[in-house]
């Protein structure tokens, strides 16, 4: 049990996929203008992300490794993460049309969103077991949408500030996001 | 249409350059450009792909039936990231190490897949040839850059084939935050700023 928490500060703060590891830095600087947009990207992220960590760990076992495919493994991944982002949506669409309405176009999004690939392949590369991987996923996950909803605040207030002009816009979000990073960058050595 | 084609080439350079103007494609910049040898290496990788999965898409433009394009674009996308990852296992093994899961990630990287979509589902195939390499070169410059500032500063030395440089002499106390995380948000923040800069004249 205390492994799983260890693993899940360590992923969530620690390795923090977008600030720490660089991965999911497009919708990071995309959908960080607006609260309302940040929460739905995070709220996405969590859905997919978990169910993606899942299924590819079973595809990665269970086909790729038992039929010596590993060299496929890039092309099942994405395939597997882009059609269950499809059929995420169309199950979504027919039998819970709120969460539909309020995740909107933030789903067909994260087919091209790194950090959920990104986390596929780190669950891979770390030889995670399965309920490792389950942990891991999910804990990725909330980091993603911590430092996103952290970053939306922060954007927020920027927009009241007075900022020079060359700095406007997608400059001075990169300079914010470094600075959020140096503090979450505190958190190294606490394991 | 009449755009001559030597503007094909040379707007990946300046005018659509990747990572600035764009802002696509941001992890591997972000990640990889911690050394000058690193960025060119994911440069390369990534200018290849996008330059065969541009010309195999447009070729394949009037086959591709509309509504499923863009899972073909990821498959054909996906087929070349899987041949560059081979090929640099077996010639630039120790590339390949330090690069880790950022090969298999060029897959996601949209610069990529926003090319097919935009310039060469819509244009022939010599056009979107050079549309790749000019956009390719482009992104690799960037990286070279980002990463020039980003190692000069904090190791005071360039790395070239294993062997560091040394630029700024001895009493160089090296700035270690540029190579860490929060130095490539911030490095990559003020380029940009620079860049806007320099454009507005």
């Amino acid at each position: 049990m205390g492994d799983f928490f260890v693993l899940a500060i360590s992923c969530i703060l620690i390795n923090n996929i977008l600030l720490a590891q660089y991965l999911g830095n497009c919708p990071f600087l995309g959908t960080s203008k607006k609260m309302e947009t940040a929460i739905g990207m995070a709220m996405a992220v969590v859905f997919v992300l978990v169910m993606a960590g899942v299924i590819t760990w079973i595809v990665n076992t269970y086909f790729l490794k038992m039929l010596k495919l590993e060299f496929l493994r890039t092309v099942a991944f994405i395939l597997v993460i882009a059609s269950l982002v499809q059929f995420v949506e169309m199950f979504l669409k027919k039998s819970i049309p709120a969460l539909y309405a309020g995740l909107g176009i933030f789903l067909p999004l994260i087919t091209t969103n790194c950090a959920v690939m990104g986390v596929c392949l780190i669950n891979v590369n770390e030889e995670y077991n399965f309920l490792q991987a389950l942990v891991a996923s999910f804990s990725y996950a909330v980091g993603f949408g911590l430092a996103l909803i952290l970053f939306a605040g922060v954007r927020e207030r920027i927009l009241l500030a007075r900022v020079p002009r060359p700095l406007e816009d997608t400059s001075i979000a990169l300079v914010t996001a470094g600075i959020l990073s140096l503090t979450f960058f505190a958190f190294k050595g606490m394991v | 249409m009449a755009k001559p084609l030597a503007q094909e080439f040379f707007k990946g350079l300046w005018d659509e350059v990747p990572p600035f103007r764009l802002v696509l494609g941001l992890c591997p910049v972000l990640a990889v450009t911690k050394s000058v040898e690193n960025g060119i290496g994911m440069g390369i990788a990534t200018t290849f792909v996008l330059v065969c999965s541009n010309v195999l898409v447009s070729l394949l433009r009037k086959a591709i039936p509309s509504k499923v394009r863009i899972a073909c674009f990821i498959v054909i996308i996906a087929t070349f990231v899987t041949v560059v990852e081979l090929v640099m296992q077996a010639f630039a093994y120790p590339l390949f190490l330090k690069l880790g899961i950022f090969i298999p990630l060029i897959v996601v990287n949209c610069i990529v897949l926003g090319r097919s979509e935009a310039f060469a589902s819509r244009n022939g195939v010599f056009r979107s040839f050079l549309d790749g390499l000019g956009i390719g070169i482009g992104f690799t410059l960037s990286l070279a850059v980002l990463a020039a500032v980003r190692e000069l500063f904090g190791t005071g030395a360039l790395t070239f084939w294993e062997k560091p440089i040394p630029i700024f002499g001895p009493s160089f106390q090296p700035f270690s935050f540029m190579i860490e995380a929060p130095g490539a948000f911030v490095c990559l923040g003020l380029l940009l700023c620079i860049m806007n800069l320099v454009g507005k004249k």
